[in-house]
């Protein structure tokens, strides 16, 4: 099975009131066909209202939805070329694996037969042949989980939805389904919408990231691009953490800035941008630690935790406290220890100008 | 998409003009489904369709609707959809108002409002009242209004969904609120419908009504007092009894509490009239205890029981038992750690009890104080029964009807009375108790153990439930004994002949001859039940789906409108079903259609409750996958929710094939001499004094309701053992439906 014609998904001006409250105030998206595009953002940015529009579960207040090049805005659910895979999956209770991943076939209007056959070349798909005839209740969490995908797959869609898929699968299980979905969308190469909270998930499974905050794009792009270069203090922080610290920026030659954080100085990657005072999201893990006292920059440890494969700290410096994450736990730095502090080449970002 | 739109367009037009054209426009006076009519169709004036109606008969105003028709039938063809969406609600919405008001303007004999008159002066020939032709006409008027709303994207541009609600909303308003608003309007005129405030004033100032006589000196009270009075203390003896019982049968080691649980079922299967009738058997003039006490005592037999007293006795073992089934609820909801919390503060049992467990069950009583109350001032049965000349509210509006002084602006005036008091009764339970409940499950593990009664309360309870006990045993006992004795207090001997006059079968010339006095109410009372109790759940469920999932303009209103529906007496609605549809525009009275339409309307809130109970438990993700997954909302009903609710939906069906059996209130003015139902041909007996048969027919159908109730009972609790965790739940909503009757 491939799809045949995976679509685009454009979003134009969008709004999206419910009564007073505004969801989404203005949306404009475009994701290229056969990309697995993540919104990713905490709750209540407006990421699964997103999610609930392309699919007709909602209708925008204004503005206008196309998929692969076709006006839907005004189109109902069951009128759309998509679908979509539910949180809790939402499987029939009362109907067999078979029943649930046919049920969307014969809706189309396929003879019962028919959509009997494919809806089991839908669940081989997903490593489930012969399960068929089991109900919801007698699969497991990750069984359902594909149940819920192959129903969706099993139509063809032009766009497949995916709603916090793994939300509901223990921290193991949802490395393995991810990567298997992320196989599934490259091989049969639909365009999938995913919808999480969870960082890693996107950086895992995405083509793009669409990071959402308060209705609204925040920053969209390639995994590594939101990672390295965040376009704000929300991003650094959202895409792992990040320390936030003042600079300056004292010279920009070609994509390179210098900067200078009280004492010390470094150069990031930088365009666009001029000589002056900026912020500056450093990573937890791109921050080096040395016993010393009278360092040009210094701190003092106020706390380290040690957890197994890394230790971290919390480091009082005339920047603010700085939280740092150091691999090498075999030289392990006790609090109040007087540190000096450096920074690595990569894991630093300039964020505003 | 297009296609699909322009094909449900094109068969509403079609079926529109069809209206117009192939039906008889007005009211078929020996029934439309007779189908004698064909015999004239369509030349005769009376059998005639609209079209030829406007262009034969001068009914010229019927070509507005035409041309609302035909602009319809324009935006068919318009392309921008947003405007032909608008055209079509436009000229829906003028459809239905038009008729709406054509209807109401013009009666048998021309315009009925004089306004009318003086603006475009007297019409040579009035009309009739509508028929099969204008009703499909207005219906759909309805739905090409739904269309177009759907088509301008209303609720999400799902043209099932608006139009449901669009004919819930024009059914809802046609069968409850055009009837009370008749009523109303009725306590206003005179018998020849015409303006005439007289009766209104004469008789909300009559002192037979409002007089406070009995508290400042000699004579009784006004009817409104009394009944009041009646509906306080029965609310007050229902609700501590029910305390009662419900303390003893959660806190006390009583060993027959599982049997006390069973007496909830009674005022389910009770015709209402049936207690009152057996305490005249125990305690009338003739009765078997009067008798004995007067043979004892020497005292001449009273009349005691026929008044007040008779009929607070009785709606207070009638009314027991649904106080009880409420205050189960309010006394297993107390949390057991807070009477914990009580006791390791150092309070003893009677303080605990005092201090903790009876504040925490206010709202409850309250609660049930004003169930009580509605339910003592709807009750209609026991003071037919026992009021003799001591009426009550509901039963002083029949008689205002039937009796000699056919007065229907004094029904109407008393109507208006009786629904202040049960309106104000039922708004304070909605709004000022609600969000005062202490008494929530939580969900969280809330173990520990209720505290045991403190002494003196724990004998106080039993003296009361068990002696009470014993005496609903007693009563229920005559209702089956008593079709077995000949005549009660004359002649105490055994017979059957009862039974036999009511229910005889003989065959003649080899075919079977239903020759019983009963059979023909019997079988029109199942036939109605049967045909009602699945319309009841349908609307019910389908309404409760709209509220649970949709979200629409005015969708709490709507359910507020729904629910207030539930305190209208039946009485009430007695009286305005036949203000309502006694003339034209819609003439039902006499017809099977009133008994139908009363009780899908009257016990519709059943199902809306029981329905909501259990759609909210469905995961609403359920209903969106299957929207995904190309369902539309009608497949995703049918295939989706509909075998997810089925518990549901068997608990509304029975719910509503017995209150379609044993109302009274209600169908007594509705019934026809073709049209009999066992109820009211029950009271008509007893009327007569032929109290052995009428006690034979009601025993008979409260078995024939136990069987039903049992076989569903299996049928259901089958089910639930196949049914996973999930929706298991929505199996326990029959026993959350019986706190909602309301006579």
């Amino acid at each position: 099975m491939t799809i045949e014609a995976p679509g685009s998904v454009v979003f134009q001006n969008v709004r999206k009131q419910f009564g007073v409250f505004v969801a989404i105030p203005d949306l404009s998206l475009t994701i290229e066909p056969g990309t697995l595009v993540t919104l990713l953002g905490p709750s209540g940015c407006g990421k699964t209202t997103t999610l609930r529009m392309l699919a007709g579960l909602e209708h925008p207040t204004s503005g206008r939805i196309l998929i692969g090049g076709k006006d839907v805005t005004m189109l109902p659910a069951n009128e759309r070329d998509v679908s979509m895979v539910f949180q809790s999956y939402a499987l029939f209770p009362h109907m067999t694996a078979l029943g649930n991943v046919a049920y969307g076939l014969e809706s189309s209007g396929l003879k019962r037969k028919e959509a009997r056959e494919r809806a089991e070349d839908g669940l081989a798909l997903v490593g489930l042949a012969g399960m068929g005839q089991r109900l919801p209740a007698e699969l497991s969490g990750g069984q359902q989980q594909r149940v819920a995908v192959a129903r969706a797959l099993v139509l063809e869609p032009q766009v497949l939805l995916l709603d916090e898929p793994l939300s509901n699968l223990d921290a193991r299980l949802r490395r393995r389904v991810r990567t298997e979905i992320r196989e599934l969308q490259q091989r049969l190469g639909f365009t999938a919408v995913y919808v999480t909270h969870d960082q890693d998930e996107a950086l895992a499974v995405s083509d793009q990231i669409v990071v959402m905050q308060d209705g609204g794009i925040a920053q969209q792009g390639a995994p590594r691009d939101l990672y390295e270069l965040p376009a704000s203090a929300f991003i650094a922080d959202f895409m792992g953490e990040a320390n936030v610290v003042a600079c300056d920026i004292i010279s920009v030659e070609g994509g390179d800035a210098t900067i200078r954080v009280e004492q010390l100085t470094h150069r990031v990657p930088g365009r666009d941008i001029r000589p002056g005072p900026a912020k500056l999201a450093v990573r937890p893990n791109a921050i080096t630690l040395k016993p010393a006292s009278d360092a040009a920059f210094g701190g003092r440890i106020t706390h380290a935790a040690y957890l197994g494969d890394h230790v971290e700290y919390e480091v009082k410096t005339a920047a603010g406290t700085l939280f740092v994450v150091d691999p090498a736990v075999e030289r392990a730095i006790s609090p109040s220890t007087e540190v000096a502090i450096g920074f690595k080449e990569r894991g630093i970002a300039i964020i505003s100008a | 998409m297009r296609k699909h739109r322009n094909r449900r367009l094109d068969i509403a037009l079609a079926l529109g003009f069809a209206a117009f054209v192939a039906l008889p426009w007005y009211r078929i006076d020996g029934g439309f489904f007779g189908f004698g009519w064909l015999a004239n169709f369509p030349g005769d004036p009376a059998v005639a369709p609209g079209l030829l109606q406007i262009a034969a008969y001068g009914r010229w105003w019927l070509i507005v609707p035409v041309l609302l028709l035909v602009l319809a039938a324009a935006a068919r063809v318009t392309q921008d959809p947003m405007r032909r969406g608008s055209l079509l609600a436009y000229a829906g919405a003028a459809g239905i108002g038009f008729l709406a008001l054509q209807g109401l303007a013009i009666g048998f004999s021309g315009w009925t409002w004089t306004v009318s008159e003086t603006l475009f002066g007297p019409l040579a020939d009035g009309q009739l009242s509508m028929g099969a032709g204008a009703v499909l006409a207005a219906l759909l008027f309805v739905l090409i209004f739904a269309f177009g709303l759907a088509e301008r994207g209303a609720l999400k541009g799902d043209a099932f969904i608006v139009g449901a609600i669009s004919i819930l909303v024009f059914l809802v308003t046609v069968f409850v609120f055009y009837p009370i608003g008749s009523m109303m309007v009725g306590a206003f005129q005179d018998f020849d419908g015409s303006f005439n405030p007289e009766g209104f004033g004469r008789n909300i100032v009559d002192p037979s009504i409002w007089s406070l006589d009995c508290l400042i000196g000699a004579g009784r009270c006004g009817v409104a007092w009394r009944t009041f009075w009646l509906a306080v203390m029965t609310a007050s003896g229902s609700t501590l009894l029910g305390l009662a019982f419900a303390l003893v049968a959660t806190r006390t080691g009583f060993r027959f509490k599982k049997s006390l649980r069973l007496l909830t079922v009674l005022p389910i299967i009770t015709p209402p009239f049936v207690v009152g009738l057996a305490l005249t058997l125990l305690f009338g003039r003739s009765g078997v205890v009067t008798e004995a006490v007067s043979a004892m005592l020497g005292v001449e037999p009273g009349r005691w029981l026929y008044g007040l007293t008779g009929i607070w006795i009785a709606q207070v073992l009638s009314f027991t038992p649904i106080s009880f089934l409420v205050l189960i609820g309010v006394v297993e909801g107390v949390s057991p750690s807070m009477e914990e919390a009580s006791q390791t503060l150092k309070a003893d049992r009677w303080r605990t009890f005092w201090h903790i467990s009876l504040p925490l069950m206010k709202p409850g009583l309250a609660n049930a104080f004003l169930i009580g109350f509605i339910e003592s001032m709807a009750d209609f049965g026991n003071p037919l029964v026992l009021g003799g000349s001591h009426g009550v509210l509901s039963t002083e509006i029949f008689f205002a009807v039937v009796g000699s002084q056919n007065d229907p602006s004094r029904a109407a005036v008393l109507a208006i009375v009786l629904l202040c008091f049960t309106l104000t009764a039922f708004l304070a339970q909605r709004l000022w108790l609600s969000g005062k409940n202490y008494a929530t499950v939580t969900g969280k593990g809330d173990s520990g153990a209720h505290a045991a009664l403190p002494r003196s309360v724990s004998i106080g309870v039993h003296a009361l439930v068990i002696p009470w006990a014993m005496f609903t045993l007693l009563v229920y006992g005559m209702i089956l004994v008593g079709g077995f004795v000949k005549t009660w207090g004359l002649d105490n001997s055994l017979t059957l002949e009862h039974y036999a006059q009511a229910f005889s079968v003989e065959f003649r010339d080899g075919s079977l001859a239903w020759t019983g006095v009963a059979w023909n109410s019997f079988w029109t009372t199942m036939e109605i039940a049967l045909i009602s109790a699945p319309l009841t759940a349908a609307v019910g469920l389908l309404t409760a789906y709209l509220i649970v999932r949709q979200r629409f303009a005015g969708r709490e209103l709507f359910e507020f409108a729904l629910m207030m529906s539930f305190a209208i007496p039946g009485t009430v609605i007695g009286i305005s079903y036949i203000m309502a549809f006694n003339l034209p525009p819609i003439e039902m009275t006499g017809s099977a259609l009133i008994l139908i339409a009363c009780f899908v309307f009257r016990n519709m809130p059943v199902g809306v409750r029981g329905g909501v109970a259990a759609m909210s438990q469905l995961d609403r993700s359920l209903d969106e996958a299957s929207l995904t997954l190309r369902a539309d909302s009608f497949r995703t009903i049918r295939k989706i929710i509909l075998p997810l609710l089925r518990p549901a939906i068997t608990a509304a069906l029975v719910y509503s094939f017995v209150r379609a059996i044993t109302s009274i209130s209600a169908v007594i003015f509705l019934v026809s001499a073709e049209y009999n139902m066992a109820t009211s041909y029950i009271v008509g007996l007893v009327e007569n004094g032929e109290y052995g048969v009428a006690i034979a027919y009601s025993s008979m159908l409260i078995l024939v309701m136990v069987a039903v109730i049992g076989g569903f009972q299996l049928l259901v609790g089958e089910r639930r053992l196949r049914r996973e965790n999930r929706i298991q739940s929505v199996a326990a909503v029959p026993a959350s439906i019986h706190q909602e009757k309301t006579a």
